[in-house]
């Protein structure tokens, strides 16, 4: 990281009609990392990203991306930048290598320069068997590789994801990211917007989205240590019927369910909170185990946008 | 600008693999043309060709004889049988044996040297609905064979009385096609990256409308001239027409027209918010376009107002140059008049549309 801001928003705000996709939203993004977006559906992130390229007006604020103002110099930005969409598109009816010579020549490269890049991105993406597929025949995987060569073709200083990773297998997903992190290491920043807490942890910094607002950002590690809340884990046979058990005692914010796991998310200022909900628990599942865990990403991710009650 | 040129040339390309692989696209580019040409050539066709005729020649001059060769050589009819008196030529006709019948009476000298009466009669199968044109080309025959302006025939040409025959509507078909499948091809182009998503990642590249623009017509003006030289080709090998100008200088027209219309595409694109409007659309400019060009209706006919709405549209100049180039051998410098408005059309549309092509999702 060089110290030097690639991306810096203030009060940046979109509606569309009544509804605020984006609301308020104050960024600043450090060039050299990658940058985590995380919300739910509708949080507004793919309107934030378009609004950083450029291609929507914000209703209110400004940003400033790569030193130049958004939108009234998003012209000089779109050479510096690279963009991969949340929907696939490229064109379906072109086959990979084709896809990549149009972009390439839309970017300027031509002749030998040109033929290097795509090769070098056909290798790196493991592309070049498929050199000659039309690309709407290419699994969703394969599309969203097929993409990212797309949006680094040009060696952008700057690129943004939306949501790259969505149709790709766990393995092809690390593969994924070690792209970016070797990206990151030429100097490029990332953004991505994910819906992925494991990707989520790996960004150096992350912004979680909800509703249109920013409601926490940071390294994640940060996140997750300051999460503002007593995190117990409970182990049992029972889970479903021993979360109906401890939800609505006192201190007790938020029960997620992952299998025959919980995660109950603790007012902090409670005291010995594993003494106070084993009674509870154990009227209900005499055998189940629990004890106190540090917070992940999703614990910050529910305290972040439920908040603690009254608060 | 060596980049932009660049870049137009990355769109064209693009553009022309689309056509490459949408075979609909491809069977439009050569289907309509031939479809279209053989359509209109032969449903208006009138100029009928080898019908079977009878002969009576009571007169038997070498005058008479003369006619009758002559008759023949116009390859209007082939004169099949010869009788001896009209009661048999009836016969034979109302048999259907023959479609018409020729009869030179006695007098035929007479009546060529006191030129008060018709010298030849015709009998024709009223049933059939080719009698006219039939009539019409053989009621100039006596005269132009025997080089005199004797009464021929008495006739009266009740349709088509602007004697129209493929030599004239085929140039005209040629505007016709190229208005639609221009208009159509450039005018979903646009939408159609829209609707697929591509648009998104388009306009965040450093490409600039323009080069957009001049991408997108420069594969189509190929397909049009493609088109166009179908449909002459069609029309000259089929129908004889003609082309009495220069060839050089139709093309020149075709491509003033080709692009004109194209850009016209270009601006609805940028109209319609998808493909089904953008097909609407083209059809809304087209039918007033293929009304009031002077392709369906005499211009002269139309009420004043119609034939200044009229000069709005390239279909209208372009008919005039296409029938100015091939039937009458006009040159370009002849047709200015014409020549410049569709310069001024293309000029106008490609600004239009660049000026409303926004590098924006809102
Ligand atoms: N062009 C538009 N017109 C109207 N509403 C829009 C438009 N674009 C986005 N929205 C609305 O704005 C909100 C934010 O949308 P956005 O696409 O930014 O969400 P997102 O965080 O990217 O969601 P997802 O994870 O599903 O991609 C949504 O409620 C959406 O319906
Ligand atoms: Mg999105």
């Amino acid at each position: 990281m060089t110290g030097r801001i690639a991306i810096e928003a203030r009060g940046l705000s979109r509606s569309f009609g009544a509804l605020k996709a984006v609301d308020q939203l104050d960024l600043t993004v450090p060039e050299g990392c990658i940058y985590g977006f995380l919300g739910p559906n509708g949080s507004g992130k793919s309107t934030t990203i378009r609004m950083l390229c450029g291609l929507l007006t914000p209703s209110a604020g400004t940003a400033r991306v790569l030193g130049c103002e958004v939108p009234a110099e998003a012209e000089t930005l779109k050479r510096k930048l690279g963009y991969m969409t949340q929907r696939f598109s490229l064109y379906e009816d072109l086959t990979v290598s084709e896809n990549l010579y149009f972009l390439g020549a839309v970017y300027s490269l031509q002749g030998e320069a040109l033929d290097a890049h795509i090769e070098r991105q056909l290798e790196r993406f493991e592309l070049t068997d498929r050199a000659a597929q039309v690309a709407g025949t290419m699994s969703g995987g394969q599309r969203q590789r097929l993409a990212l060569a797309a949006a680094t073709l040009h060696d952008p200083e700057l690129l943004f994801l939306d949501e790259p990773t969505s149709a790709v297998d766990p393995e092809s997903r690390r593969e994924f990211w070690d792209h970016l992190f070797e990206m990151v290491d030429h100097g490029t920043t990332i953004l991505v917007s994910t819906h992925f807490m494991d990707e989520a942890e790996r960004c150096h910094r992350l912004a979680i989205l909800d509703q249109g607002r920013l409601v926490a950002d940071g390294v994640p590690d940060d996140l997750m240590r300051d999460v503002g809340a007593t995190v117990i884990e409970i182990l049992s046979e029972h889970s479903r019927a021993v979360r109906d058990a401890i939800i609505g005692s006192t201190g007790v914010w938020h029960v997620a369910q992952l299998g025959n796991k919980l995660h109950a998310l603790l007012d902090p200022e409670l005291a010995d909170p594993e003494t106070r909900l084993l009674p509870i628990v154990h009227v209900v599942d005499g055998t189940a185990r629990i004890h106190r865990v540090s917070a992940n990403l999703e614990d910050v991710f529910v305290m972040a946008t439920t908040g603690a009650p009254g608060a | 600008m060596r980049n932009s040129l660049g870049r137009v040339r990355a769109v064209a390309a693009k553009e022309f693999r689309h056509l490459q692989r949408d075979r609909l696209s491809r069977a439009m580019i050569l289907g309509i043309p031939l479809v279209m040409t053989l359509l209109f050539g032969y449903a208006i066709n009138h100029d009928v060709r080898h019908l079977s005729a009878g002969v009576v020649d009571e007169a038997q001059t070498s005058q008479s004889r003369q006619l009758l060769a002559s008759l023949q050589a116009t390859r209007v009819v082939d004169i099949v049988e010869r009788f001896d008196n009209v009661g048999a030529l009836t016969e034979a006709l109302s048999r259907g044996a023959i479609s018409v019948g020729v009869f030179v009476p006695a007098d035929f000298e007479r009546r060529f040297v006191r030129r008060d009466q018709p010298l030849v009669q015709l009998l024709i199968d009223g049933s059939d609905p080719v009698v006219q044109s039939v009539a019409r080309s053989l009621a100039q025959m006596p005269n132009a064979a025997l080089g005199t302006s004797a009464p021929g025939f008495e006739l009266r040409v009740l349709y088509n009385p602007e004697r129209r025959s493929p030599v004239f509507i085929v140039p005209g078909i040629c505007g016709v096609i190229l208005n639609l499948t221009m208009v159509l091809f450039t005018a979903v182009a646009i939408v159609r990256e829209r609707e697929r998503g591509n648009m998104e990642l388009l306009i965040t590249t450093p490409i600039r409308g323009l080069e957009l623009m001049i991408g997108k017509i420069v594969p189509y003006m190929l397909v049009g001239y493609v088109q166009a030289t179908i449909i002459i080709v069609l029309g000259a090998w089929l129908f004889d027409v003609p082309i009495r100008g220069s060839i050089g200088e139709f093309y020149v027209g075709i491509g003033l027209f080709v692009i004109s219309t194209l850009t016209l595409g270009l601006v609805i694109s940028t109209l319609a918010t998808n493909q089904f409007q953008a097909f609407q659309l083209t059809f809304m400019s087209f039918l007033p376009q293929l009304l009031l060009s002077g392709f369906m209706f005499p211009f002269e006919g139309m009420p004043l107002p119609a034939q200044w709405l009229a000069e709005l549209f390239p279909l209208t100049h372009f008919l005039r140059i296409v029938r100015g180039i091939v039937l009458r051998g006009a040159d370009l410098s002849l047709l200015w008049q014409d020549v410049w408005p569709l310069g001024v059309f293309f000029v106008v549309f490609l600004m239009l549309a660049t000026l409303r092509f926004r590098k924006r999702l809102d």
